[in-house]
């Protein structure tokens, strides 16, 4: 380790619109090291690894490899240096093969002619060397599960002499098994000389594969340290450990919930099992749990968009059949999607418009709505030029109160939120936070999905915690972080995890000396 | 659950030609007429040829993901630029052919440049450079114009025993694009533009050039259209593009043969049995004296049942790609939600 590190990156920052997102960052990777990267959402894991990958340009601060000064303005001349990155969102052609994947832009030619022949056994060497046999260099690409596009990328980084090689969450999507043959994949590319960023927030990959660790806490790094001398619960403190600092609107008390008005019994559909919920006028539940747990699926199971097959639901004590958003309209429902651009708001029509939206196509009377659009903006604080500007051009915060004007335009009794503050600055999120109290005082019911801790417990009278598609247990609102974590996890992670950590990394039984092969390429 | 599946290399349009050939001869056979007669199928051919080339190359437009709605005015006018610089004259073949084909290489050029540098959708953009083909052609042209040479007369009609000559140029031009797509470094970039430009710009592609390319390319076909069609016809005609309908019916064919309409998946071959199978229903129908307005809508109804089973394939194919047992989450593995 007395070389220069292949990879070094100095007091980066990054602001967009005035907000930092990452400020005065420092990394340092090595050669034949796993260099893992944690915090929490929004932390910076991933506007780091953008601009480690040329899609942004830092405001300060300079990214070197093998200690020489670089700045990357396209992903292509960060590829040339050697920097590669996989996404979670693969850089793949589905409709292609594997090799025309792998050599895209690339393609060997002799007399103009793609040498196709050497291109496969170029790929199939690569795969070899990975001791992937499951597909063949001719497959396409559309074809292969999401682990075996994952050793695509891969084979494709190596094709291309990537030494440093930046994976972003490369377990989200996979199984089990398929994760720890991927760990088993990293580790060969570490020993084979290989540098690797590796993005994570799950601990036990962390501490399996993991040589050191950097933890970034609201675009800030909080410490960067060797895995062998901390434990998952130290790290997850210094991940999570802050005061709640953003002000939370008092809970309601026992007095002010009424009635039930929505009663989930036994619900169910391809993604969801056995789901019992009920929430009463004048509460706010909250929906923890991982992501893929069913939270988002839960919300859009209730509000008919995908709906359940199995079960009942009730609203205001009558049982509903809801087969579509329409329906859930009709029955009292609201539901403020978590991609308000994609889902909650037509960008390029108006405040007024977008208000109106649901009440257009679901109402015939045509009175009074301007008034009920000027009366809607005042009691969500909006703020824009006017009621005929753009949305488009409307901050995030005042983006969602337009999306609540058009829920509340409806008058519904039961409202869902899905991710409600995501992307809102501090100051807009405490106002949503206060309107959504607001609601829920005003006798509706309230459900919240939110996979930021705080708000989930600051919010939450009641918080159900989802595993697997399914309800694992209710706490009380104010419950701890590590509570929730637990029941979300199905254990104590962060006592279970707490022994040494190579030992866990190393249950997958490694395949046969393919791990030497990759050493010996480099 | 087990299922009739084609090898893999061959295109569902070629059965679908077999089963249009044969129920056209039982009901052209039942109806008194026949069917398999080689001038019949030399009819049949004749009549491909000029959609087909055509097609081949807007099969390129749209691999790439875009398409070009301004063939039929092109070929139209390339039919007049052959014929009136011709004259009638030996000598001015070769330059004629030349010009014609420059002509095309130049529209394509121009509507491959307004798609990528000034970002205007290829359908607009190529409707755009129709109106523009469709005034020049108003402008100064109302009727036939020019004489093409006896030669290049000769080559509309010469056959080798009961195969038409001009038969060669429909499947030359099909074979060369169908090799250049399959084996030159360009044709690989075709489809992972069309497949997915952004993909492709990340993997160091200079995408703007690939779909210029596949303008130019797209266009040279239409102009030699025009060149074939001068030669049938002797002169060049100022509607002979639009009469045969070719700038629609050259995206059906193309869409009928498979090859999908959002680009980056396809192949010529498909468009080549497409156009045959286009070719055989209007023999068909015309054998029957099926009314011309009737002919329009079941060729209509073709189309549109092909490509609703195209989309039936796939939804298939997705499902029982879903229907999978579910993958398990990882479970116990994660400490803080995403």
């Amino acid at each position: 380790m007395t070389e220069a590190p292949l990879l070094e990156m100095r007091g980066i920052t990054k602001a967009f619109l005035g907000s930092v997102v990452l400020s005065e960052v420092d990394l340092t990777c090595v050669a034949g090291e796993v260099h893992a990267v944690v915090g929490e959402n929004g932390a910076g894991k991933s506007t780091l690894m953008k601009v480690l990958a040329g899609a942004y340009q830092p405001d300060a601060g300079e990214v070197l490899v093998e200690g020489e000064a670089r700045s990357f303005h396209h992903p292509v001349q960060a590829q040339a240096a050697g920097v590669a990155i996989i996404y979670q969102e693969f850089n793949l052609l589905p409709e292609r093969s594997v090799a025309e994947n792998v050599f895209v832009g690339r393609e060997p030619a002799r007399l103009g002619l793609v040498d196709r022949r050497r291109m496969e056994a170029d790929t199939a060497r690569l795969l070899a060397e990975l001791g992937e046999r499951s597909f063949s260099p001719r497959s396409r690409v559309g074809d292969l599960s999401v682990a075996q596009q994952q050793v695509v990328e891969v084979v494709k980084a190596r094709s291309l002499d990537a030494r440093i090689l930046v994976m972003d969450e490369p377990t989200a999507s996979l199984a089990d098994e398929e994760a720890s043959a991927l760990l088993d994949l990293v580790r060969r590319l570490r020993d084979g000389g290989m540098a690797v960023l590796y993005i994570s927030h799950r601990m036990p990959e962390v501490f399996a594969v993991a040589d050191r660790v950097t933890v970034l806490k609201d675009g800030r790094l909080v410490e960067t340290l060797a895995v062998a001398d901390t434990t998952p619960s130290q790290l997850v403190a210094k991940m999570v450990g802050r005061e709640l600092d953003g002000y939370v609107p008092p809970r309601a008390t026992d007095t002010e919930l009424g009635d039930v008005r929505l009663a989930v019994r036994g619900g169910g559909n391809r993604a969801l099992d056995g789901i019992d919920l009920e929430v009463r006028a004048g509460e706010i539940v909250g929906i923890g749990g991982l992501q893929g747990a069913g939270r988002t699926e839960l919300a859009r199971a209730v509000f008919g968009a995908d709906p359940f097959t199995r079960g009942t639901v009730e609203i205001d004590g009558i049982e509903r059949r809801l087969g579509s958003p329409r329906d859930g309209i009709s029955a009292g429902l609201g539901f403020i999607t978590e991609d308000r651009k994609e889902e909650g708001l037509a960008l390029s029509q108006s405040v007024r418009d977008n208000a109106l939206l649901g009440l257009r196509s679901t109402r015939r009377r045509h009175n009074g709505r301007d008034a009920l659009v000027e009366e809607l903006a005042t009691s969500t604080e909006l703020r824009a030029k006017s009621l005929d500007q753009e949305v488009r051009f409307l901050s995030g915060g005042n983006q969602q109160k337009v999306v609540l004007a058009k829920w509340l335009a409806l008058d519904p009794g039961v409202l869902l939120f899905d991710e409600p503050t995501r992307g809102i600055d501090v100051g807009a999120k405490a106002a949503i936070h206060d309107l959504m109290r607001g609601l829920a005082r005003s006798g509706k019911a309230v459900v919240m999905v939110s996979s930021e801790l705080p708000e989930l417990i600051g919010m939450s009278d009641r918080i159900v915690v989802m595993r697997e598609g399914r309800v694992a247990g209710e706490l009380p609102g104010g419950a701890t972080e590590q509570e929730v974590i637990a029941l979300a996890a199905g254990s104590d992670p962060v006592l279970a995890h707490d022994e040494p950590a190579r030992e866990r990394g190393a249950q997958p039984a490694p395949r046969s000396g393919a791990g030497s092969e990759v050493g010996d390429e480099t | 659950m087990k299922r009739f599946k084609l090898p893999v290399n061959v295109l569902p349009i070629w059965p679908a030609l077999g089963i249009v050939l044969a129920v056209g001869w039982i009901t052209v056979t039942i109806d008194g007429g026949s069917f398999f007669t080689s001038s019949n199928m030399t009819n049949i051919l004749q009549r491909s040829v000029a959609l087909g080339i055509v097609a081949v190359g807007q099969t390129v437009a749209i691999l790439v993901g875009s398409l070009d709605l301004s063939v039929a005015y092109l070929i139209s006018l390339s039919s007049l630029v052959a014929a009136e610089t011709m004259d009638g004259k030996e000598s001015m073949l070769v330059p004629a052919i030349a010009l014609t084909l420059a002509l095309g290489a130049g529209v394509g050029l121009v509507n491959g440049l307004v798609v990528t540098k000034l970002r205007v959708n290829a359908f607009i953009a190529t409707l755009g450079m129709a109106l523009v083909l469709k005034g020049y052609l108003a402008d100064n042209y109302s009727r036939p114009s020019g004489e093409v040479s006896e030669t290049w007369k000769s080559f509309g009609y010469t056959r080798m025993g009961p195969v038409p000559v001009s038969i060669f140029l429909f499947v030359g031009v099909a074979l060369v694009v169908g090799f250049v797509l399959r084996r030159t470094r360009w044709g690989y970039h075709v489809y992972a533009v069309g497949g997915d430009e952004p993909v492709s710009a990340l993997s160091g592609l200079r995408t703007h050039r690939v779909v210029i390319g596949a303008h130019v390319l797209c266009s040279v076909a239409a102009a030699l259209t025009g060149l074939f069609l001068a030669s049938r016809l002797g002169s060049g005609t100022p509607r002979v593009g639009t009469d045969g309908g070719y700038d629609l019916e050259s995206i059906a064919a193309v869409v009928l043969g498979g090859t999908a309409l959002v680009g980056g998946k396809g192949r010529v071959n498909g468009t080549v049995a497409a156009v045959l199978v286009l070719a055989v229903l209007d023999n068909v129908f015309n054998q029957l004296e099926v009314d011309p307005f009737l002919k329009q809508a079941l060729r209509g109804v073709v189309i549109i049942a092909a490509v609703a089973l195209y989309a039936r394939r796939r939804l298939v194919a997705r499902e029982e790609e879903t229907s999978a047992p579910p993958v398990e989450t990882t479970g116990p593995t994660e400490v803080v939600p995403a």
